[in-house]
Parts: structure tokens; sequence; C-alpha cells
């Protein structure tokens, strides 16, 4: 019965986002990008392929985390607001059960969308390599529809669960959908540069004090430039099979965390 | 009669204020009980008290102290809330849903199956008079048609207990009146119905029992009949082609009387003076007799007076 009730939740806010018109704003303009890498690939000769994947991921990682973040904080603040919570609460559904299903609802959405968006990058590398001649194919240093790409989109993926986490989290935490959009998006900012915070005070001479809580704000914050696997796969170069099989575990746990304390702080909320 | 709800010295305090907290106390040792069966009306004026025990009974709001039970249950127990349905104040629901979708998610979320959750659906839909709009996206709603979606929902696991927070509110008269007759029926249907509203003519058309809250403490409890009955007694008698003269004599004698119209007059009686004699006398001097009725409080006497009071007790404490 609890998974029954977490599906339902979940599928609703797949619904909702499925019905929204601003997440069909934000993944038609995130194809159009990816087309639109396919005309810059034209006119840089031989780096086309390399331009167009670099173009393509990166549009659809930031497209993604635009969905994640803007969906993901009115996630719960915007059921509280609009009233809309009261009588979802009254039924036979406990509190962490509606907090579990709205995070994998969102999760669908964005795993959805991510993966549409990398089908539209396989199919525009797919019509370039119909259309490239023999000599150019043979300068490329990897394959155009190269199965690696998939690893990266599985990458963006467990790095948006992250994300959603983060999102899902300040949405329980404040009543306010611009203070979650700031802590949601600082946190993401941070964490994309959280690997040189642990080495700050290595490269920054400064008092020791302040250097170990900066590293200790680095190690702290969730590790979202370690997702970014994507020079890597476009350039040809090896990734270790154990770095992702961390690198997702690391995902797991850290969303894991969020989403516990998500639903605790949820369940001691009150609705005045 | 078993007991469908119970509260021991329930009480909440708000704190307000960021840089200065002040404690406000929203419920003050609120103890009463709701019978099974019939229809409880919890009244006041705003900001008495009545949301905020609605919210303490659905675990909405955590208590300060005391206690609550439904069925015998913590109010966030899910053996109470599979029995109960609520309709929270000026409800809203999800936009991008039909009403028909809602009400088979809700359903879904009471534990029925895809096949009941359909046909539920679509009975209550046809009951709050909604049957030909439940393929339409709520975003188009009125707010009438929102209020009977919210009176829909409560519905849909067939409750024991229906909990609705102003339950009249937005809608017109006859919007109203369904409402009211729908409550009835959901009375003559053995569920308990309990409502909170600080309009009394529809508390008093709807009421077995009351509570009248004010600042946050419950002033009074119990049968309808039995609060009304507490102020006046006796019986107002109207007579016609009275003349003047025989109405001052009468009114000389300590009886009330008051003219009405051209010869016609209405005499008040205590509860210890029989209306006979005074039939008698009228009959006697050729007045013609037109109505005996007992003299009750009305509800909103009851509710003024005990408001009135229970406020200048608060003032003096």
């Amino acid at each position: 019965m609890t998974g029954r009730r977490i599906g339902l939740v979940a599928w609703h806010v797949f619904k909702e986002s499925v019905r929204d018109r601003v997440l069909y704003g934000i993944g038609g303009f995130s194809v159009l990008l990816v087309a639109v890498s396919l005309a810059i690939g034209q006119i840089t000769a031989g780096q086309d392929v390399k331009i167009i994947k670099d173009f393509g991921l990166a549009t659809i990682e930031l497209a993604a985390a635009v969905m994640t973040i803007f969906i993901g904080i009115g996630l719960v603040s915007k059921e509280i607001e609009k009233r809309t919570v009261y009588a979802l609460l009254a039924k036979p559904l406990p509190r962490w059960e509606f907090v579990v299903g709205k995070y994998l609802g969102l999760l669908l959405t964005i795993t959805v969308n991510v993966w549409a968006m990398g089908l539209a990058l396989f199919a525009v590398l797919a019509v370039l390599l119909f259309i490239s001649p023999e000599n150019i194919r043979m300068s490329w240093t990897a394959p155009a529809v190269d199965p690696r790409l998939l690893l990266v989109l599985l990458l963006i993926t467990a790095e948006m669960a992250l994300l959603t986490a983060v999102a899902l989290f300040f949405s329980t935490f404040s009543s306010s959908a611009l203070v979650s959009v700031v802590f949601t998006i600082g946190v993401f900012i941070a964490g994309l540069v959280s690997t040189d915070l642990r080495h700050f005070s290595d490269i920054v001479v400064v008092s020791p004090a302040i250097g170990k809580t900066v590293s200790a704000i680095g190690w702290m914050l969730p590790a979202f430039s370690e997702f970014d696997i994507k020079s890597q796969v476009v350039h040809g170069l090896p990734v270790a099979g154990g770095f992702i099989a961390l690198t997702l575990l690391y995902a797991a746990a850290y969303t894991c965390a969020l989403v516990g304390a998500a639903v605790g702080v949820f369940s001691r909320r009150e609705f005045k | 009669m078993a007991t469908v709800v119970s509260t021991d010295r329930l009480t909440k305090d708000f704190k307000t204020g960021f840089l200065r907290p002040r404690t406000h106390r929203g419920l003050d040792e609120l103890t009463f009980e709701i019978p099974a069966g019939g229809v409880f009306g919890l009244l006041g004026p705003n900001g008495a008290g009545k949301s905020t025990t609605l919210k303490l009974l659905l675990n909405l709001l955590t208590p300060t102290s005391g206690r609550a039970e439904l069925f015998g249950f913590p109010p966030g127990d899910l053996n109470a809330r599979r029995r109960l349905g609520f309709l929270p104040e000026n409800p809203s629901f999800y936009e991008y849903l039909t009403a028909e979708e809602l009400l088979t998610y809700f359903s879904g979320l009471c534990g029925q199956s895809a096949d009941d959750a359909r046909r539920r659906s679509s009975a209550l839909l046809d009951l709050v008079s909604l049957g030909a709009d439940r393929r339409r996206p709520m975003r188009q709603f009125s707010k009438g048609m929102i209020q009977r979606v919210g009176i829909a929902q409560s519905l849909i696991n067939d409750p024991e207990l229906v909990v609705l927070d102003e339950p009249m509110s937005g809608l017109d008269p006859i919007g109203r009146r369904e409402v009211r007759e729908l409550i009835l029926k959901l009375r003559d249907q053995g569920r308990t119905v309990v409502f909170s509203s600080h309009v009394l003519s529809d508390a008093e058309l709807l009421c077995s029992n009351v509570g009248i809250l004010a600042r946050g403490r419950l002033l009074a409890s119990g049968a309808l009949s039995e609060l009304t009955a507490r102020g006046k007694r006796g019986c107002e008698v109207v007579a016609s082609a009275v003349q003047d003269e025989l109405a001052t004599r009468i009114h000389g004698r300590g009886l009330r009387a008051t003219r009405i119209g051209d010869g016609r007059y209405s005499f008040e009686l205590d509860g210890g003076q029989p209306p006979e004699p005074l039939i008698a006398e009228l009959a006697a001097a050729g007045a013609s007799l037109v109505s005996v009725l007992p003299l009750k409080t009305t509800l909103e006497e009851a509710f003024v007076e005990l408001v009135r009071t229970g406020s200048e007790a608060a003032v003096k404490s």
C-alpha cells in the first residue's frame, strides 16, 4: 500500500510537469540548441562532432538544472502556499510518503527530459555521421554516435537526482519560493566549485582557520563538479568504471540523506 | 452513544514576531466530546479558534499541550484518517487536474481500486451537481464549483466522520441550500458531520449539537435545544380585534403587550404563567386568537450573550 501511495503522488508530480507549458518551453529550447550546434559544427571544419557533443551535453545539463531548480523549489512549498496540501494530508497518506513521492515524481520528470534531450543529441550526431565524408570521420577522436555518451547522460541524471533532493529539502524548509530558489542555486553553484573549495588552503595563502573552514564547507557541499565527464568522453579519453560506480554511490548516499532530512523537516511542519 | 471526537485540555500557542517573539494562545484548554451521528456545529466569531481546533483534530497542527482523539486514535493515526473526510476552509486543488482526476487520485490514496475509484468519483460528482463538468480542468472552475469539488473529495473514502471547515463559504444562496441538504443527507446516512461556521442561521437549521468558541475558549457545548432553552421560557399569545383599553389593562398587570397592527397585539407570558386565563379573557372581550407560540432563545441570542459574557470574563481575568 505504501508503494502504491508513493507511486500515485509521484505520478501526479509527473502529470503536473507534463501539463506545465514552462517545461515544454525549456525542453523545446534545449532541442533547438542541440540542433543549432549542428549548424555551428558546419562552420568549424574537423571540430564539428566535438562542438556538437560539447554544446549538446552542456545544453542538456543546463536545461535539466533549470527544470530541476524551478520545478523542485515549488515541489512542496507550492502545495503549502496554494493550500492544496490540506486536503491531501487529511487522507491516509503519511507525510514521509508524500515527500518521497514528490521527490520520485520530479526525478521521473527530469530523467525523461534528460534522456529525451539525449535522444535528440544522438539523432543530430547520427545525421552528422551520415552526411560526413570518410576523410572527416577519420579525423574524429571518438565515434560520432559514441555509446559512452550514455555514461554522460547517466551521470547528468545522477547529478540532477542530487540537485532535486537539494531543491526538495529547501522546499520543505522554507515557505518562500524566493528563499528556496536562492539557496538551491547557491548550493548548486558552490557544489560546482566544491573541488576547488576543498583545496582552497593549498591555492590561496590565508589564515589556517579560514582555509580549514572553507575546505570543510567544500567537503560538506554536494560535489556537483564530480559528475562532469563530458570533456573526457567528447575527447575520447578513458573514464574509469570504478569512478562512475563511486560517483553513483555518492549521489545515492547524499540524496538519501537529503530526502531523509526533508522528511524530518516536513513531518514536524505545522500548517497554520 | 459512542464518542467520535474527544479533546482533553487541548491547547495551542502560536509564536508571532521574529525579533521579539510573542506567544499568542489560539486555543485554551479545550475539552469537549462529539457523539456519533448527528451534526455538530463549531461556532464562533472570526479568530475564535474554530479552524485551529479542526487542524489539531486533523494533525495539521501539533498541540502545545492536551490531547485529542478521533475514534479513540490520535489525530495522526492512519486508522483515524481512513474513517474521516475533510473539507478545508477556502479549498484549493490542482488546477491542471480535472475534477474526476482529482477524485480518482484521492480515491487511490485511500486504497480504493481503479474501478471503485471511477465509480465513486462519478457518483460523488453527480451528488454535488458537477457531473457535466467532470472532465473540465479545475482552473476553469468558479469558487463555488471548487467548494463542491472539496465536498466531493471529503466523501471519497465513504467516511464515518465528515469535517467541514466553513462549508458555505463562497456559495450563492442556491449553493448554500444544496450544501445544507447534503449535510442533512449525510446525517441521515448515519454519518457524523462536524462543521465550523460563524453563520448562525445555518447552524440553527442543521445542528443537533454545538460548541461555541470565543478567543480560543469553549464557552458552551451541548445539544442545541438545551442551549436555546437556557434563556427565555413561556409563550407568546397573538390576538386580533383587541381593544386598546384591554391591552393597556393587561399590560398594567405585568404582561408585556406589544401592538403589532390595528387591533392586533402580542402578549408575552413568563414560563410560570399558563396562557389559558389570558386566552379566556381576550375571548370574553371579543378578541380573536391568532396564535400561541412557545418562547425560546434563538441561537443568535444565546451566541451573542455567551460571547459577550465570555469576553467580559476574559477581560476581568
